[in-house]
C-alpha cells in the first residue's frame, strides 16, 4: 500500500433490500482483515458511529426512486474518492424496476394508506444515470468473494477480477451438466455475466439472470430460440423481467415480447 | 481386425462380468479409474469405484442444442456417445493456481505450486478423445517449453478405450478420420459385442502396461468370427454419423471464405457464450488471474480455462480486436478447421459433436462449414 493511513470506506443504502450491504457483513473469515485495512467510517448496518467524510472508497446500495433520493447521491458522490455501485439495485435499478413497465401512480393508492404522503419518481433507476461510477458490482445479491475481490484491488490499485463474460463459462468449468441442452430449461445463463459461480445450473435450475447481462449479450437470438422451442412471448418476456428487468439488453427484448 | 504393430498383443474375448476383474486389477494398481456414470440427467466423467457405476443399459439422444439421457433395452455397457465432460476436465484442469508470491521487505518470494496428480486410469474413452488426447499432447508436451504441469498428469496416465459403435447423432469422427476405430494411444482397447443374446467383449492390448492388465482378465483367444464381427460393427458405426464434413479442400476454402457473408446470419444467432470451446476436447485456451488478497502481501496465479469467444479474450492494448460476435465466430471455426493445421498439422477438430450438442442454440460447424464451402464453389475464384 502507499500510504500508512488506512482509506475511509462509507457504505450508502438507496432503494434496495440491504442484502448487498450484508454481503460484506457475511465476509466473516475477512471481515476482520478488511477493518485491518480500511477504516469503516459510514456502515449503518454495522454500527451507528459516522465518520465524516471525505471517503476514499464509498460502496453504494440501491436504486433512485425519490426526489430526495436523487438529490443525495449527488453528495455522496460529492463527498466520495471512488465509488462502487453494489447489486443489480444500484446497477440497473432492481426488481422495484419493473414498475418502470406501468404507471407508478396507478400502484401508490392500492399499496398505500395515505397516498398523498407518497413522493415518488415514475422510474426506479441506477446509480449511474445520476453520477458517475467508477465501478459496478453486479449481482442479485453480489457475491461477496467478488466484493473481498473488489477491496483487495481498490486497496493494491489493480483492476478486480470480474469478467463480463457468461454464466455459461463458469457452469462449464466447473462441469455442470448444462440444464438448456440437457433439460430444455429456459437458462439465461448464455446471456448472464458471470460472478455468482453458476449457482442455479449447479442445482439443475435455470439461471435468473441475477448479474445482469453479460457483455456483447445476444438476446434476441436467445428468446428466438426458446419461441421455436415452444415458449409463448408472455413467458419469454416475463424471463426477462427479473431483478435486471431494466437493464437496457433484458428491457429491450422484454419489450420486444411484450406485444 | 486390420494389422497391428508389434507392441499390441493378441486378441482376446471375455465375458461382461468379467469387465470387474480389470477394475479390480487398477485398483491394485493404485489407479483412481475414471470413467462415464450417470449424473444429473447425463453421462458423464466420474470416478468409477467399479462396474456397477458405469451406465449399463442407458444411452444418450444427442442433437444440435440437445442431450437426453435416454433407457437402452440390451444390458450393455457403452452404448453412448461423448458425454458433455472430456478428458481435458481431468488433464487441463479448469482453474489451477499455479504459483503463490509473499513480499519480504522490498521484494517478493515466489512459491511454486506444486501439482497433485494421482494415477488415471481412463476407462471406456473413445477414438475422438484419444485424437483430441494426441492432440493436447503437441499443444502442451511438445516444443521446447512444454507444461510441466499437464506433463506431470499425461506421464500417469492410463487409457482402457472402447470402440464405437454407437456413434450420436451429431458426431462426425469419420470425416475427421478420428474414429470409430481406436488406432492409436491406448494401453488397451475392447470392443464390446451384443447381439442375439450373446454379449461380450473383445480386447486387446496396445502397450506394456496394457498386456499385464489384460493378462489378469479371465479370457479365451478371439475367434477369427469374433474379429470379423468387430469389423462388421465399426463399419456399420462408420454408416450412422449423424453428422458429415467434406475435409478434402477445407483448409484452403476456409482461407478464401474470410469475407463469406454467412459468418454474418452466423453471428445473429451466436450468442458468444463461449459453450462451444468450453465442451470442445482440443479446445485449450486459458486466462491468467492475478490476485492478491487485502494486506497485499500475499498474491496467487491462476490459471483458468479461456474462451476466444470473449471479448477480453482478444483485449490488446486500448481494446478487443475482435469485438463483433461475427469476427469470434469465424476466428473459432478457421481455426479449428484450418489455421489449426499450420500450426500443430491436424485439424482441431475430432469429430465428437459436442460443440453441436451443447451449443444452447444448436450452431453446427458442419452445416455451418458446409455452407460455406458450398457458396464458395459457386463464387468468383477472386475473392478474398
Ligand atoms: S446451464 Fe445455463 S449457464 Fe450453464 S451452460 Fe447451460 S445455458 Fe449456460
Ligand atoms: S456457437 Fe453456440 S456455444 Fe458457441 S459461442 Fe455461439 S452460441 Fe455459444
Ligand atoms: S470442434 Fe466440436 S466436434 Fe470438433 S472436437 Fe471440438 S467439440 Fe468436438
Amino acid at each position: 500500500m502507499p500510504s500508512t493511513r488506512r482509506p475511509k470506506l462509507a457504505v450508502w443504502k438507496f432503494a434496495s433490500c440491504d442484502g448487498c450491504q450484508l454481503s460484506l457483513l457475511d465476509c466473516e473469515d475477512e471481515l476482520l482483515q478488511v477493518a485491518e485495512v480500511i477504516e469503516i467510517a459510514n456502515f449503518p448496518e454495522a454500527s451507528r458511529a459516522v465518520v465524516r467524510g471525505p471517503y476514499d472508497l464509498s460502496l453504494v446500495e440501491g436504486s433512485i426512486t425519490t426526489p430526495h433520493d436523487a438529490e443525495r447521491i449527488h453528495k455522496v458522490r460529492r463527498a466520495s474518492k471512488f465509488l462502487v455501485t453494489i447489486g443489480a439495485c444500484a446497477t440497473s435499478g432492481g426488481i422495484q424496476a419493473l414498475r418502470n413497465f406501468a404507471d407508478v401512480n396507478q400502484y401508490i393508492p392500492l399499496v398505500y394508506a395515505s397516498p398523498e404522503t407518497i413522493q415518488v419518481l415514475n422510474k426506479s433507476t441506477p446509480i449511474a444515470d445520476h453520477v458517475f461510477v467508477d465501478f459496478q458490482l453486479r449481482g442479485c445479491p453480489i457475491n461477496k468473494r467478488q466484493l473481498v475481490e473488489v477491496l483487495s484491488a481498490f486497496l493494491n490499485g489493480r483492476k478486480p477480477n470480474t469478467p463480463p463474460h457468461s454464466v455459461c463459462i463458469e457452469c462449464k468449468r466447473q462441469g455442470t451438466v448444462c440444464v438448456m441442452g440437457n433439460a430444455g430449461a429456459h437458462c439465461l445463463g448464455p446471456v448472464t455475466q458471470a460472478g455468482c459461480g453458476a449457482l442455479c445450473p449447479s442445482y439443475r435450475r435455470s439461471c435468473y439472470g441475477c448479474f445482469g447481462p453479460k457483455e456483447t449479450p445476444n438476446t434476441h437470438s436467445l428468446s428466438q430460440w426458446w419461441s421455436s422451442h415452444g415458449m409463448m412471448n408472455a413467458d419469454i418476456c416475463r424471463a426477462y423481467r427479473g431483478f435486471n428487468a431494466y437493464a437496457e439488453a433484458f428491457r429491450r427484448e422484454s419489450e420486444a415480447r411484450e406485444k | 481386425m486390420t494389422p497391428r504393430p508389434s507392441e499390441w498383443g493378441p486378441p482376446f474375448r471375455f465375458k461382461p462380468e468379467d469387465l470387474e476383474s480389470l477394475f479390480v486389477v487398477l485398483h491394485e494398481q493404485a489407479y483412481k479409474i475414471i470413467g462415464p456414470t450417470v449424473n444429473d440427467d447425463a453421462i458423464v466423467l466420474g470416478e468409477l469405484n467399479s462396474t456397477a457405476d458405469l451406465p449399463v443399459g442407458w444411452t444418450d439422444e444427442q442433437s444440435g442444442g440437445s442431450y437426453r439421457l435416454a433407457r437402452h433395452s440390451r444390458p450393455e455397457f457403452f452404448h453412448f456417445a461423448s458425454g458433455p465432460h472430456s478428458l481435458k476436465q481431468y488433464l487441463h484442469p479448469p482453474s489451477v493456481c499455479l504459483w503463490t508470491a509473499s513480499r519480504n521487505g522490498h521484494g517478493f518470494e515466489i512459491m511454486e505450486k506444486v501439482q497433485e496428480a494421482g494415477k488415471l486410469a481412463f476407462v471406456g474413452v473413445r477414438a475422438c478423445d484419444l485424437h483430441a488426447l494426441a492432440i493436447l499432447d503437441k499443444v502442451f508436451k511438445a516444443g521446447p517449453l512444454p507444461d510441466s504441469s499437464y506433463a506431470l498428469r499425461r506421464s500417469q496416465l492410463l487409457v482402457i478405450a472402447v470402440n464405437c459403435t454407437s456413434p450420436g447423432g451429431t458426431c462426425f469422427c469419420e470425416s475427421m478420420k478420428c474414429g470409430p476405430q481406436v488406432d492409436e494411444g491406448f494401453d488397451l482397447v475392447l470392443t464390446e459385442i451384443e447381439d442375439e443374446g450373446r454379449h461380450f467383449f473383445v480386447g486387446q492390448a496396445g502397450s506394456e502396461s496394457g498386456r499385464t492388465i489384460a493378462a489378469k482378465i479371465p479370457q479365451e483367444e478371439a475367434s477369427s468370427t469374433d474379429l470379423e464381427r468387430v469389423e462388421t460393427m465399426l463399419n456399420d458405426a462408420r454408416t450412422r454419423m449423424g453428422r458429415r464434413l467434406d475435409t478434402s479442400d477445407l483448409k484452403k476454402q476456409l482461407y478464401r471464405s474470410y469475407d463469406h457473408p454467412r459468418w454474418e446470419e452466423t453471428a445473429e444467432r451466436c450468442l458468444n457464450c463461449g459453450n462451444c470451446t468450453m465442451v470442445c476436447p482440443t479446445c485449450f485456451c486459458n486466462t491468467m488471474e492475478d490476485v492478491t488478497d487485502l494486506s497485499g502481501v500475499r498474491a496467487e496465479r491462476w490459471r483458468k480455462w479461456d474462451s476466444c469467444f470473449t471479448t477480453d479474450f482478444s483485449y490488446i492494448h486500448g481494446g478487443s480486436i475482435r469485438s463483433s460476435a461475427k469476427s469470434r465466430y469465424r476466428q473459432w471455426l478457421i481455426h479449428k478447421l484450418a489455421t489449426w493445421v499450420d500450426q500443430f498439422g491436424t485439424f482441431g477438430c475430432v469429430g465428437c459433436g459436442r460443440c453441436i450438442t451443447w451449443c444452447p442454440v444448436g450452431i453446427d460447424l458442419t452445416e455451418e462449414t458446409a455452407a460455406i464451402l458450398e457458396s464458395n464453389s459457386t463464387s468468383t475464384p477472386g475473392m478474398k
